[in-house]
């Protein structure tokens, strides 16, 4: 129990958080990782999750990449980046996109895909080009799924972003893997409690947009006001 | 491949311990995941109750979870003990939600037929509700024991044990072709188990298969 | 109300009433006595209480008040499963097991009641053939099989244990005009030798006018009226009743008359071989060498038959051959299928004049 009044003790020290090497510092550092990485692979497996979603062609692409991805060892990939390019935040950021392809290229494949067909049959049908359908139906109705997709992928890079210190980079891994090195197990459990806390911060800022990106609901309230005022004369 | 074909030995014990440390979570994750879920899926209080709280256990990264295991448990940070309870409960947590998943794409009417025939509760969980939910369980049992194996790997980075083991050494010594071989291993048991997981669905779902 | 001491009551509701937990009452004060080895229809339209009464019976409904009796016993009083493995239940959509074939699917209740499983599928077999389903459908799974074939299994499924009380809930709203005739001439023709005690919900006045020996007409969770067919169509209790039967409560109840002692008529026929060159005064019937009608013919022109009245046929059915027929005059055939006499229809309409008088 020692360990766990030392490290709410470190937690609570204000010095700790600041300067480059303080907690707040390694917080934004281990943020920024994330929200590349996450970029990066939305920027990569949404397009391609809408586009074979909305045609329905290439599934067994979909299915194949996205079992294949996970089965690759994020850990090594990593560390071999490192160790072929140099240290820098690129192979480790390569390596967490490739990590969150998967999560959101599922997500929205089956978001976009399980759009009731008699919706997006009656956008064809009104006269909306394929572009349209995609925009003001398929997208619209997929968002749920695809935010859910984004929010598994947001977990497993916040998760693995911490080993990236282990290629002597930032983020709250550093205090996890310095702690555990250096024998100062307090370290390692405000490394840990830091990054339960963000990860479950984020959870619960993703599990509300998905909440309230469901459709028909008005939650995000889009729904344009009409004028009230006129008379009939 | 060179390197793998040199050291079998050696890849063959962290084989070993690399799938015993991912998938005996995973069966006493089921162990766990499957009664609980069946208790609470129509029960909406506690049913809510046990979504919200393994959402949370499975938020929190499992490598905080071994980090932290150790002081509530007594444990050691390296106890293989530490880390198959780490796994088991991210694992269980993530199962109660696909298994209530599953169980809830079983169609009312046929449970409703179940009842009315004169199936009792359990009879009627056993030889009705968990097949027709297999399908679906299936989907979620194979994301799990993929991310399992390479949650380990990720642990080695503690020194948990496991084929992550190659990756930290080959790093440190600067072996890139060690790391290759641990990243080619590793790949290929993750796609063998999943194909292994695949095959046992379709030969317990043989009515999915039915052509009309 | 039943006959008091012809048969007796399998099933009786004593002053049952349901109502449900957000408050709307299903049924209300239902008094009603199910005699035994007869068909009872429960009809109305969707949420007059008919199926909450039917589920009342095996418990898959509780009643709120009154006691509901099966075989004597008040049904609370009785295990429900032990009270379920003892009647049968068809259900819309037949809800068979998706992930067992056909032939586990019907040994499903002698299975659950401790027959070995092998012995249960031999079992099963015999039941399948008698519903009219071919030996060749017990070893695939449900989905494999048409709408129809489905709800057959479904009926086989709730005889297999030979239950004495069969619970049939809208099983054949499901399925086509077509196949729902069939499976009600089906039902008829295993009531004629079963003789259980069924109790069959509908919302269709016709299938429950077609099925019945007495018909309980609900709406609103209240029993309106409670008789045989041909007392509901002659004698509404109430307006709702009325309406519900519809326009066409007259031709309907032409359906219910057997057109056994209906004269026939001698009609012109030709020989089919014997076809040109022939010229028959007015129409005459075109007949086959075996005797069957095959056509009209009037001189000029050759027309096809209309509908046919069969041995087996009521005054609806010899009343449509006649107005189908190109000639005005109706075919009735015997069970061979050769033609025996024509229908008039003045013979119907006098028919049913006799009948109403006498």
């Amino acid at each position: 129990m020692n360990f766990v009044r030392q490290a709410i003790a470190y937690l609570l020290t204000v010095r700790n958080w600041t300067g480059p090497v303080g907690l707040a510092a390694r917080l934004a550092e281990h943020l920024e990782y994330t929200a590349i990485a996450l970029g990066a692979a939305a920027l990569i497996a949404v397009p391609l999750g809408l586009i074979i979603g909305h045609t329905r062609r290439g599934t067994l692409l979909v299915v194949g990449t996205v079992n294949a991805l996970r089965s690759l060892p994020t850990m090594g990939v990593l560390l071999l980046g490192v160790l072929l390019f140099g240290l820098g935040a690129a192979p480790t950021l390569v390596a967490l996109a490739l990590l969150g392809v998967p999560s959101l290229l599922a997500g929205t494949y089956a978001g976009v895909a399980g759009v009731d067909p008699a919706a997006v049959d009656a956008a064809r049908a009104l006269g909306m080009t394929e572009t349209q359908v995609l925009r003001h139906v398929e997208i619209p109705n997929a968002l749920p799924a695809i935010l859910g997709g984004l929010r598994n992928a947001t977990l497993q890079v916040v998760a693995t972003a911490t080993v990236a210190a282990y290629a002597s980079l930032g983020g709250l891994g550093r205090y996890l893997i310095d702690g555990i090195k250096e024998r100062q197990f307090h370290l390692a459990l405000v490394g840990a409690l830091a990054v339960a806390a963000l990860a479950l911060v984020l959870d619960g800022i993703l599990a509300a947009a998905v909440w309230a990106s469901a459709p028909g609901t008005g939650r995000l309230g889009g729904y344009p006001r009409r004028d009230r005022h006129h008379t009939c004369q | 491949m060179h390197y793998l074909l040199t050291h079998l030995d050696d890849a063959r014990a962290l084989t070993v311990v690399h799938l015993r440390l991912a998938l005996l979570p995973v069966l006493l994750g089921l162990a766990i995941a499957v009664p609980l879920a069946v208790a609470v899926q129509r029960a909406p209080l506690a049913r809510r109750l046990t979504t919200a709280t393994a959402s949370v256990v499975f938020t929190i990264p499992s490598l905080a979870l071994f980090v932290v295991l150790p002081v509530i448990l007594g444990t050691r940070l390296l106890d293989e003990a530490n880390v198959i309870v780490a796994l088991t409960s991210y694992t269980a947590a993530l199962l109660v939600r696909a298994v209530l998943e599953a169980l809830d794409t079983v169609p009312a009417t046929v449970r409703d037929a179940a009842a009315a025939l004169g199936y009792p509760k359990l009879t009627r969980i056993m030889k009705v509700d968990l097949p027709l939910a297999i399908p679906n369980l299936i989907a979620g049992l194979r994301v799990v024991v993929v991310t399992n194996i390479a949650m380990v790997s990720v642990g080695s980075v503690i020194g948990i044990g496991g084929l992550g083991a190659w990756f930290t050494e080959g790093y440190n010594t600067d072996k890139s072709d060690q790391i290759v071989a641990g990243i080619l291993l590793l790949f290929t048991l993750a796609v063998v188990i999943d194909g292994l997981i695949v095959l046992a669905g379709r030969i317990a779902t043989p009515w999915t298969r039915a052509v009309r | 109300m039943t006959d008091p001491g012809a048969t007796p009551d399998a099933i009786v509701f004593d002053d049952v009433s349901k109502v449900f937990a957000d408050g709307t009452t299903a049924v209300r004060n239902l008094t009603l006595a199910v005699p035994e080895g007869r068909l009872t229809v429960f009809v109305g339209s969707s949420g007059s209480g008919k199926t909450t009464a039917l589920r009342m019976i095996n418990r898959m409904v509780e009643p709120t008040s009154g006691t509901v009796t099966v075989g004597g016993a008040d049904v609370a009083t009785v295990d429900p499963v032990a009270l379920r493995l003892g009647i049968g239940y068809v259900l819309q959509n037949a809800g068979l097991m998706p992930h067992q074939r056909v032939i586990d699917n019907v040994a499903t209740v002698p299975v659950l009641k401790g027959q070995t499983r092998r012995a249960a599928r031999t079992a099963a077999y015999a039941v399948l053939e008698r519903v009219g389903l071919d030996a060749k459908l017990a070893t695939r799974y449900p989905a494999q099989l048409s709408g129809g074939e489905q709800q057959r299994v479904g009926v086989a499924r709730a005889l297999a244990a030979d239950p004495p009380i069969l619970l049939m809930d809208e099983p054949f709203s499901a399925v086509d005009q077509v196949v729902r005739h069939e499976l009600q001439d089906e039902i008829l023709r295993l009531q004629a030798t079963l003789h259980k005690t069924i109790v069959f919900v509908t919302h269709d006045i016709d299938e429950a006018l077609t099925l019945a020996d007495s018909v309980a007409v609900f709406q609103r969770g209240v029993l309106q009226q409670y008789d045989p067919p041909e007392t509901l169509l002659s004698d509404p209790a109430n307006d709702f009743v009325a309406g519900f039967i519809g326009t066409g409560r007259g031709y309907r109840w032409l359906r219910l008359i057997d057109a056994a002692g209906l004269p026939l008529c001698d009609v012109e026929t030709i020989a089919a071989e014997r076809l040109p060159g022939a010229h028959p005064d007015g129409w005459a019937l075109v007949v086959d060498a075996a005797g069957a009608p095959a056509g009209w013919f009037d001189g000029d022109t050759a027309s096809r038959l209309g509908s046919l009245l069969r041995p087996d046929g009521n005054l609806s059915q010899a009343l449509e051959s006649a107005l189908s027929s190109p000639s005005g005059i109706g075919v009735a055939v015997d069970a061979a299928g050769r033609f025996i006499g024509g229908v008039a229809a003045a013979d119907v309409l006098a028919a049913v004049d006799a009948r109403r008088r006498g």
